[in-house]
Parts: C-alpha cells; sequence; structure tokens
C-alpha cells in the first residue's frame, strides 16, 4: 500500500519538494530521498541518538518523527552544519581534538544534540552535570564518554584549568 | 525495521480528528510519536489509519485558571519542562518532567501522549494520579471530564472510546504551605522507572500535615495511590517515627514482579523511595510560607 504525500521541507536553508509515502520516517527522508547519508540510523526505535537531527531548532529523534509531519517545517542535519568553505564547526572540531569519536557512527547525533545546547545555553557556562544529562541521549559505544564531555566542557564550561588540563592530554 | 502501512490523516481542528476517529476502523491517535512511532517501527502496533494531532493548534498551550493550570494534550513535554507557570503552581510536574526520557524525546513527546498511553514505568501517569488531575476528553457525543483515578482501564489502557481524544490535563494548583517531590530508580537515568514516587504535603499553621498525597508508578499496571498511608499522615506532626509509618503502608503494597525486578524487590523501593520524598517534599513545604 502506497500513501503518497506531498511535502516541503527546508533541510540545510534548502527547501525539497517531493512525494513521500506516508509511513517514511524523517531519517529515512533525509537518506533515500535527499541522499544526506550523514545522518545515521542505530536503533530505530528512539534509544540510541544517533538520528538526532533539529528540527526548528529542537533536538528529534529522526526515526520518531514521520516525513508528512516535517511538511513546512526546518530541518538542520550534519550536512549543514560546517562553514560551507568545508571550515569545521567549532563543535566538530573540539570533539576532534578531544578523541570525542573513534568510529563516528553516533557522531553526527551527538553534534546536533551540542548545537542544540550551545543555542540553549545563550552564552552561559555549563557544568559537568548538566552537559552530562544533555548527551544522556546519545550513545557511544566507542569513547566512554569522557572526550565527548572534555569536548563540550571546553566550549561551553567556566572551568578555565580543567581546560587547560583537557587541551594539555589531547595534545600529549 | 519500518512502520508497517497505514493512511495517514491531518485534522486541523479538534472537530475534525473527533469526526476521524469516529469513521474510520482501527484509526490511533498519533501525538508526539516517541512511544507510537518506535511501536510502528518496531511493528508491535499496526493501525490502518494514523490521525497525527500536530497541525492543531488548539490542542497546545499551558493556560492558569484560579485553581489550576490547564495544560492541551499536545503540549510537549519540553514546554511543561519550561514553564515558569507550571514550576510556580504545580513545581511536581517540573520535578517529574526532568526524569521523562530525553532532551530529543521531550522536544516532541506530549503531556496528553503519555498520560493516554499509560505505561507503567512512565512518570507523567503517576503525577496525574498524585495530583488528582481531570482530563477532558472530546467525542462525537460532546466532551466529558474525568477523573484521573478512573481513567485507566487497564495495561496501556485507558478509558477513552475510540472517537475519543484527550484535550486537555487540568491540575490543581498549589495552595499555602505545600511541599512536593518526585523520585524514580532505575539503572540509567531516563529510562522508564523500575518504581516511581509522587508526593504532596500540605501542613497547617501548626506544622502537622493537613493533606497528604502519595502515588507509585512501576508497580502495576497503572499508578496507585496509597491511600492508608495518605489517611495515617493527616494531623500528625511530621518526624521520623511518622515517616516510618508511612513507609510501613508501602511494604504491603500489591507490585507486579518480573525476572530482573520481583515484586519483593519493587516493595523494599517503594519504602525507601517514599520515606525519602516525604522529607523531600517536607523541606520544600517548609521553604514555602505562601502562595
Amino acid at each position: 500500500m502506497f500513501d503518497p504525500r506531498d511535502v516541503s521541507i527546508t533541510v540545510n536553508g534548502q527547501l525539497h519538494e517531493r512525494r513521500v509515502d506516508s509511513r517514511v520516517h524523517l531519517a529515512d527522508f533525509l537518506r533515500k530521498d535527499l541522499l544526506l547519508t550523514g545522518t545515521h540510523l542505530g536503533c530505530e526505535h528512539g534509544v540510541c541518538g544517533a538520528c538526532t537531527v533539529l528540527v526548528d531548532g529542537a533536538s528529534v529523534r529522526s526515526c520518531l518523527m514521520l516525513a508528512v509531519q516535517a511538511d513546512g517545517r526546518h530541518v538542520q542535519t550534519i550536512e549543514g552544519v560546517a562553514t560551507k568553505d568545508a571550515q569545521l564547526h567549532p563543535i566538530q572540531d573540539a570533539l576532534t581534538r578531544h578523541h570525542g569519536l573513534q568510529c563516528g557512527y553516533c557522531t553526527p547525533g551527538v553534534v546536533m544534540t551540542l548545537l542544540e545546547l550551545d543555542g540553549d545555553r545563550a552564552g552561559r557556562t555549563l557544568g559537568e552535570d548538566e552537559i552530562r544529562a544533555a548527551l544522556s541521549g546519545n550513545l557511544c559505544r566507542c569513547t566512554g564518554y569522557q572526550g565527548i564531555v572534555d569536548a563540550a566542557l571546553e566550549l561551553f564550561g567556566a572551568d578555565v584549568a580543567s581546560q587547560t588540563n583537557t587541551k594539555t592530554r589531547s595534545q600529549a | 525495521m519500518k512502520a508497517p502501512p497505514f493512511t495517514y490523516h491531518a485534522p486541523q481542528s479538534i472537530a475534525d480528528a473527533v469526526a476521524l476517529m469516529g469513521s474510520l476502523d482501527n484509526a490511533r491517535v498519533l501525538a508526539g510519536g516517541q512511544s507510537l512511532m518506535a511501536m510502528l517501527n518496531l511493528r508491535v502496533a499496526g493501525p490502518d489509519h494514523l490521525v497525527d494531532l500536530g497541525r492543531i493548534p488548539e490542542l497546545s498551550g499551558i493556560a492558569e485558571t484560579e485553581a489550576t493550570i490547564s495544560v492541551g494534550a499536545m503540549t510537549t513535554q519540553r514546554m511543561v519542562e519550561r514553564s515558569e507557570l507550571i514550576a510556580r503552581h504545580c513545581p511536581l510536574l517540573t520535578d517529574a518532567i526532568a526524569h521523562v526520557g530525553h532532551q530529543q524525546t521531550r522536544n516532541r513527546g506530549t503531556i496528553g501522549g503519555s498520560i493516554c498511553h499509560l505505561d507503567p514505568g512512565a512518570e507523567l501517569p503517576v503525577v496525574a494520579c498524585a495530583l488528582d488531575a481531570e482530563l477532558i476528553a472530546t467525542g462525537v457525543s460532546g466532551t466529558r471530564q474525568i477523573a484521573f483515578r478512573d481513567f485507566p482501564e487497564g495495561y496501556l489502557t485507558s478509558q477513552l472510546q475510540p472517537d475519543e481524544i484527550l484535550v486537555r490535563v487540568d491540575f490543581p494548583k498549589v495552595t499555602g504551605r505545600t511541599g512536593s517531590a518526585f523520585l524514580e530508580f532505575n539503572r540509567r537515568p531516563a529510562d522508564f522507572a523500575i518504581v516511581s514516587v509522587a508526593v504532596q504535603i500540605t501542613l497547617d499553621d501548626g506544622g502537622s500535615i493537613a493533606r497528604a498525597a502519595i502515588a507509585f508508578g512501576g508497580i502495576q499496571s497503572a499508578p496507585v495511590r496509597l491511600a492508608e498511608a495518605e489517611a495515617l499522615l493527616v494531623a500528625r506532626v511530621p518526624d521520623v517515627q511518622t515517616w516510618d509509618l508511612a513507609a510501613q503502608c508501602a511494604t504491603v503494597l500489591d507490585c507486579d514482579g518480573d525476572e530482573l525486578y520481583p515484586a519483593d524487590y519493587r516493595r523494599d523501593l517503594c519504602a525507601v523511595l517514599l520515606t525519602r520524598a516525604l522529607r523531600k517534599a517536607l523541606r520544600r513545604a517548609g521553604e514555602r510560607s505562601h502562595v
């Protein structure tokens, strides 16, 4: 059974008009219709966080949202994070320096979560607890999270001493 | 996996949604989708029709009346989490919402969706139970008000009729020297609760307990009030002996068990969490002289 619906979805600033089957979730729409395969699917039932994207600025599990539900909305994916001249976003740069990724499967979701956190904090410095709470919805099986938290602390944290430490550690 | 095929509907008004629900066979309401979408992807749900309430603006929002805070059924958990109105007048709800899923699911998940889904480990039904929330539902034959205590029918099942949708939930505002606490035990933060407890106590001018509400989640298919302990606490001075008496009531609760968490274990958790929650609620009641 095909239940076609016409959708207009703005992804990373570009408007896409497509006909989709109503049961297709947003992650599959991004990956298969738009060929934006940076959004990864881990569990496909809302547990792992690999498929996290921003919809109208808010982080969502794109496996738990139908593409038709994103009609008329603005979606940001990992492909829209780095600047056009291929400079890494500061979040991506910090994750790289702090060994915040290894296999990279969870990383797009982690970056999107941290991007939302950065917007929400509105310049306020964050403690490690707040950072860990925000990241609790993103599973990573490689890093043990320490490198991811270190990267976020460098960007959003207040403790200059710990930033110096993590920088030293990452350079060693 | 992928969701099985269905026909998708996106009504733009409550009347249209009710008309659809009243005329379609095997239709399900799609609220925030944070449980239903997973159930569809896992193919444990197979509706022929999905009626998405996400395009009905009147179902979303937080409003205040003299005695209640009214939360539209499609209000996201994130909006509730950030609402100063709710933090001021219904702090138990603010306390509990921090335990509901993750930021990414709270951005989509709704108050009404969670309360209607009635997962035994969910937090929001426990709050609705403790606070005697009133649910306003609309169906083909009109609108009715349902006390939360009458709402659950069984496992994952409410007494909403096939044509009815939940419109809003009314939570009573706290008054006087009232303190509340929501605690839960699970193996990882944001998991469903193995046991959760919601407590709200009001002190009289003399410092004795004027009113107590205690509800547990995770122990049976629907939230459970501990009426014996509530009655026992009234007119007593809140102290260690009083909390022990309340905790004693929890040790005889009828609890479901499974391989991982047997009934005895859950009963122990109920008593421990209740004592902690009562202490926390008392401290907060003391800090709150007048609203």
